[in-house]
């Protein structure tokens, strides 16, 4: 094999969370980073209002549906900091110890709460997270807690990567925030990274990754059209001393399934494990006249709610079950969320439904309602119970459309396991939100495209045990020394929460490791920069890890 | 809109994926003797909200199956009639010629977990589905303007000026729970 025309320090796959803050610490270090992401680049003013097919709102996602599990993600640079709702609430205390079905602690013996603190903190600072205030909770937000507090139940504004100032509550930020006002990661470690001299290539699309004589990795891309993202435009190799996957919990197992050829056996837990975060929703119509009464709202017009449209995604969420004395699997969050239409309404049900209950002259009617609609998300702690068939011939998935819609090779059979904590998560629903007859109810359904996330995780795990996970404690893949994993796939299991934030947390712990991997393969790099803001109190607080990593 | 069938020619095509589309979120008929539209609901459904235009879009992928799944529907329709003793119709497609129950009845057989072409239908009726809840083949702005059926019924707030939405008026702005006794400083809990 002829050498690439192309070598860097560190290739890496990917530009959410897990590619952009290794992206940043590394060319801030010193080494040459290139950044491959298979999906469009997009400033403020590409980010659309509106749901035409073909604008940002399908140009910046992918929906991949499997068997028995659907899988939504960000498709852009930035990935899924640009289409998430930048909810970031810390992961609670329990979910660490976690065992999900296998007897033994999933997460790794170095990593707890109190462990991963000083990540969160540096995350915090960087983005920044705003703390959470009743001011800045949007009407359905309040609702959902003043049906909590009605119910007997609490109800916390949740923190959240967005800067209030400049948010206009539009309620379009799954297309990208056209107003700056979220803190993606287009506002913070890309700029730091490119500052530094990190490279980023829009709509390269990577293949597979191969061995090198010299112990370095050559990785294969595709380029694809930057409107029909079905049409390969061209492809190339790279050559680099170190490679992190960070393609996403949906695509980065698919990757490493197609390099398990040229690079040997991979380990069991790639493309196994796979988490949805135990997702799961409800929607309720709301009776506007028992908001008023029971609830005591008024939006100062009259109007009691018929706000489902104004927001910033979810503002609240009811944390009585995160509760570590309750058995596991019966642990969760109750969020309060929006979803556009589309996606965010075919899978409601109609309460009643004598006949068809997501179609139909029912489900027009459902609709007459929907600025009565409130939707509540539950994320839960599921089993583990997603795999991966054989990768397709690119990508992660069977484009089927131009962009966003594909068929991909997961499958996910929930277990009672799962489906208890759902079926506990509806009642929970339907006794707060149907209590006096505040509002009707119902899940969605799981029978159109089997059950969904917007948080895949654990699809290339970390862990303490080579039986089942995929990475070492410091994200290193097992058996294949100088392959790093830093995106969602590494969380050993559902979160019962909002994910980012421990993902980017975890990223942020993993750089010194990679420092590390770097230094031993000849690389000049310093770890221990600023954060992208400038600010300097979350390096002080992780000094003293770095310090144990050796740097 | 008044349009006459003898103006109109409809071709198996648009009737069959009418009549389908129809099943999906349905609306009044369009013109006395619509017989793709079954008439069950007032209003505009999916036809009028562009179904047909977003199952046509380049950009969803489905267009070039779209002779294919209309011969396919209307065998599932002739085997559902055969099944349920229906008379035979010569005048249109043989699911345009279905009473609304037995389109419904069809649709759910078909879209049912287990169905060996579900993947298929239910992606059909869920371009369908969108072409009401979000007039996918227009600019949103342009979908408001114009009276979109499902917009309109969703009573979607319309734009500023400049065509993007804001809402300044947004939250109650005081407390309206207690906080989980565990919260900390940061909004989490501890």
């Amino acid at each position: 094999m002829t050498g690439s025309a192309e070598s860097t320090d560190v290739l890496i796959i990917g530009s959410g969370f897990g590619g952009s803050i290794p992206a940043y610490h590394l060319a801030a270090g010193g080494a040459r980073v290139l950044v491959l992401e298979r999906g469009p680049w997009l400033a403020a003013e590409e980010f659309d209002h509106d749901l035409r097919l073909g604008t940002s709102s399908t140009r910046v996602f992918e929906f991949v549906v499997g068997q028995g599990m659907s899988v939504l993600s960000g498709n852009c640079v930035g990935g899924g900091s640009v289409v998430y709702f930048a909810a970031m609430p810390r992961a609670p205390r329990f979910v660490f110890e976690r065992q999900g079905s296998i007897g033994h602690r999933l997460w790794p013996a170095a990593i707890t709460r109190d462990a991963l603190e000083p990540w969160y903190e540096r995350v915090e600072e960087a983005l920044p997270i705003s703390p959470a205030s009743w001011d800045t909770t949007t009407y359905a937000g309040g609702l959902w807690a003043a049906a909590c507090d009605h119910a007997g139940r609490t109800c916390n504004p949740v923190p959240a990567a967005v800067d209030s100032d400049l948010c206009t509550n539009c309620n379009w930020m799954m297309s990208g925030c056209r107003f700056d006002a979220k803190r993606s990661l287009l506002l913070n470690y890309l700029p730091a990274a490119l500052e530094h001299g990190a490279e980023i290539r829009p709509l390269h699309e990577v293949q597979q990754i191969t061995r090198l004589a010299d112990g370095g990795y050559r990785v294969h891309y595709n380029t694809v059209d930057e409107v029909d993202y079905r049409v390969v435009t061209g492809g190339g190799t790279v050559d680099a001393k170190v490679v992190i996957v960070a393609a996403g919990a949906g695509a980065t197992p698919v990757i490493l399934q197609r390099s398990e050829p040229a690079l040997g056996t991979m380990p069991h837990a790639v493309g196994r494990y796979f988490s949805g975060n135990g997702e799961r929703l409800n929607t309720a119509v709301i009776d506007e006249d028992k908001a008023r009464d029971l609830l005591g709202l008024d939006r100062g017009d009259g109007r009691a709610y018929e706000a489902y449209q104004i927001g910033r995604g979810p503002t609240v969420a009811s944390w009585d079950r995160l509760d570590g004395s309750r058995p596991e699997f019966e642990r969760y969050s109750l969020e309060q969320l929006y979803f556009p239409p589309g996606l965010g309404t075919v899978l409601a049900q109609v309460p009643g439904a004598d006949g068809p209950s997501w179609f139909g002259p029912g489900k027009k009617e459902l609709l007459r309602d929907w600025k009565s609609w409130l939707t509540i998300f539950t994320m839960s702690e599921d089993d583990n119970e997603g795999v991966f068939g054989a990768p397709p011939p690119t990508g992660n998935a069977n484009r089927f459309s131009q962009q966003m819609f594909g068929f991909g090779t997961i499958s996910y059979e929930p277990t009672e396991n799962t489906l208890r904590g759902w079926e506990k998560s509806d009642a929970d629903v339907r006794e707060i939100l149907e209590k006096d007859g505040l509002a009707e109810v119902l899940p969605w359904t799981n029978d159109v495209i089997g059950a969904y996330t917007v948080h895949p995780l654990a699809s290339c795990r970390i862990g303490d045990d080579p039986a089942t996970s995929a990475l070492d404690d410091r994200h290193e893949l097992r058996g294949h020394p100088g392959i790093f994993v830093t995106d969602g796939s590494a969380v050993p299991a559902g979160l019962t929460v909002n994910p980012a934030f421990t993902i980017a947390a975890l990223a942020e712990r993993a750089v010194p490791g990679i420092v590390a991997a770097l230094r031993e393969r000849g690389v000049q790099v310093a770890y221990g920069a600023p954060s992208p803001s400038g600010a300097a109190g979350g390096r002080r607080a992780t000094r003293e890890f770095a310090r144990a990593a050796g740097l | 809109m008044e349009e006459s069938s003898a103006e109109r020619a409809p071709d198996v095509r648009t009737l069959t994926l009418e009549a389908f589309a129809d099943t999906v979120i349905p609306g009044e008929k369009r013109w006395p003797g619509d017989r793709a539209i079954a008439g069950v609901s007032i209003g505009g459904g999916s036809v009028q909200a562009g179904a047909l235009a977003v199952l046509e879009m380049p950009e969803g992928g489905m267009a070039p199956a779209l002779d294919d799944v209309v011969a396919a529907l209307n065998v599932h329709a002739e085997h559902h009639r055969d099944r349920v003793g229906l008379p035979t119709n010569e005048e249109v497609p043989p699911f345009t010629a279905l009473p609304w129950a037995d389109r419904t009845a069809v649709l759910n057989e078909l879209t049912a977990v287990g169905h060996p072409e579900k993947e298929l239908w239910t992606g059909l009726a869920l371009f369908c589905y969108m072409a009401f809840d979000t007039g996918a083949h227009l600019p949103t702005t342009e979908a408001l303007a114009t009276g979109h059926p499902g917009l309109t019924l969703m009573r979607f707030q319309t734009p500023d000026t400049d065509g993007l939405w804001r809402f300044p008026d947004y939250s109650y702005r005081r407390p309206l729970s207690k906080l989980h006794p565990d919260t900390l400083e940061n909004g989490s809990l501890k």
